[in-house]
């Protein structure tokens, strides 16, 4: 690697690579992009391209020599982001998308952890809305509703001290001990380890209910009793 | 003041989201603020059919966006309030056309001469609807009290939620007593419990709403209707003021005349 290469970061994101270049002179760098480009064919060739170029003033003729040099080798330039008005208005000039959409952390979570004891949880204090989806390597517990359409996957068990309207996997690995509980059980579907249940009818006055697979083999949800 | 921009949106089609805007925009404006309203649903467009302003559109959003036309040329003035205005959409190109910050840029610029900017947003929970909540001071959620569109109205609050639009406000629309009384429909409570959001609106069912949209005339502007009624005081929220709630459960003399209409009485 060259040293100019270092000015370049590339990141996946969700519909394409980012490309991230900073105020270097622009041919520098535009030779510095391309060159790395070319260095690695296979991993660009078919590639959709954003390119965040800082604060850098362009006009129409410096991308469209960038597009087609680009678009030469295979590769699909989509947006150009820039603190610069003027480039902003150059890209939208050439159809050029100006802003990239952010992920969304919120929507889909997968959490790791390194040195995952019996013990370790993950605790949410919020509702998990339609389209959530929790992937966890432990226990999770949850402070609020799961609602239809939300998503928990966990490896552990899952405690819901709130509604589970929605989809839990509890034991997610095999783990036929795991269980599931919640103020109000009423969700779409339940599965410990392999086994799966259909929904549960919401009732009219919800009990704390748990369910756990019985020594048939089978799942089954018990109201929670003190003593 | 500069102008209050709320963009309504639902996640599921059909739900009445167009026709909120156009009551919503008729009701601000007939109580005195100067409102525009963008019709963000583009390649689809249909708030200027039920604002009966169809035939008035020489240029759209898309013209202002590329420049082949100035703001003020775009906007159409309403045939009975002259303080309402829309911004139609094009009907022959597509969402990409224009992204969040054209979105962003234009409603800059109608910020300071307006009271209200009302977004309509198309369905789905992509570009066209991050276009319509990109400049957003305030996004109202729309639903029907059935289980699909609360699904979709509980996902679409996660991801505003998740871009830190703000706490949504939601409108119920299409709500029927009668059913609601038999269990036959999710009643407000219902669809309240699970979204837990606050509510701004009850909308009844009725049939003059449709009737008005096909006449390019919103219920808004009808003091009879109850549904007109449900929009004239969510307005009347919107600009701030404190208005209790339609009470549907009573015996409006609507649901007998609806009933008698429909020869369930």
């Amino acid at each position: 690697m060259n040293e100019a290469n270092s000015l370049i970061q590339i990141k996946g994101l969700r519909d394409g690579l980012l490309v991230s270049l900073d105020d270097a002179p622009w041919d520098e760098q535009r030779t510095a992009f391309l060159t790395q480009v070319d260095s690695q064919p296979a991993f660009f060739k078919g590639a959709r391209l954003a390119l965040d170029v800082a604060s850098q003033v362009l006009h129409v003729n410096d991308l469209v020599d960038l597009r087609d040099q680009l678009s030469d080798r295979g590769i699909s330039l989509w947006a150009v982001i820039s603190e610069s008005p003027t480039t902003e208005k150059t890209a939208q000039l050439l159809g050029l998308a100006t802003r990239v959409s952010k992920p969304r952390p919120e929507e889909s979570r997968q959490f790791s952890v390194k040195d995952l004891g019996d013990e370790t949880a993950l605790f949410l204090e919020r509702t998990l809305r339609s389209g959530t989806r929790i992937e966890f390597p432990g226990h999770v517990v949850v402070l609020g509703d799961v609602n239809p359409g939300a998503e928990i996957i966990a490896e552990g068990n899952v405690i819901i001290w709130g509604r589970l309207r929605g989809m839990v996997h509890a034991g997610a690995k095999g783990n036929k001990t795991a269980v599931i509980c919640a103020l109000d059980l009423s969700p779409t579907q339940l599965r410990i380890a392999e086994e799966v249940s259909a929904s549960l009818k919401p009732q009219e006055n919800p009990r704390p209910e748990i369910a756990r697979i019985n020594e048939n083999g089978k799942l089954q949800a018990e109201f929670w009793s003190p003593g | 003041m500069p102008a209050q921009v709320i963009t309504i949106t639902s996640g599921k089609g059909g739900v009445g989201k167009t026709t909120a805007v156009a009551n919503l925009a008729v009701a601000l404006a007939s109580n005195g603020s100067k409102v525009v309203c963008i019709d963000g649903d583009i390649g689809l467009r249909n708030l200027d059919v039920i604002l009966g302003l169809e035939n008035r559109i020489v240029y759209d959003i898309v013209d202002v966006i590329e420049g082949r036309c100035r703001l003020k040329q775009a906007m159409i003035r309403d045939k009975k309030l002259p303080n309402l205005y829309l911004i139609p959409a094009a009907q022959t190109r597509d969402k990409n056309a224009v992204s969040p910050s054209d979105m962003t840029r234009l409603i800059k610029e109608l910020r300071a001469g307006y009271d209200f900017v009302l977004i309509d947003s198309p369905a789905g929970i992509e570009r066209g609807f991050r276009n319509a909540i990109a400049a957003a001071d305030r996004v109202l959620v729309i639903t029907n009290p059935e289980v699909s569109a609360v699904r979709d109205a509980d996902r679409v609050i996660g991801i505003l939620e998740a871009e830190e639009k703000g706490p949504a406000a939601l409108i119920i629309n299409r709500l029927n007593p009668n059913l609601v009384k038999k269990h036959d429909m999710l009643s407000a409570d219902d669809v309240l419990d699970l979204l837990a959001v606050e509510l701004i609106g009850i909308v009844p069912e009725d049939e003059n709403v449709i009737i008005g949209s096909n006449r390019g005339a919103p219920v808004a502007h009808d003091t009879k209707s109850k549904a007109g009624q449900a929009f004239r005081n969510i307005a009347r929220r919107l600009q701030g003021e404190t208005v209790p709630f339609l009470d549907l459960e009573s015996q409006g003399s609507l649901w007998e005349r609806l009933q008698r209409l429909t020869g369930r009485k």
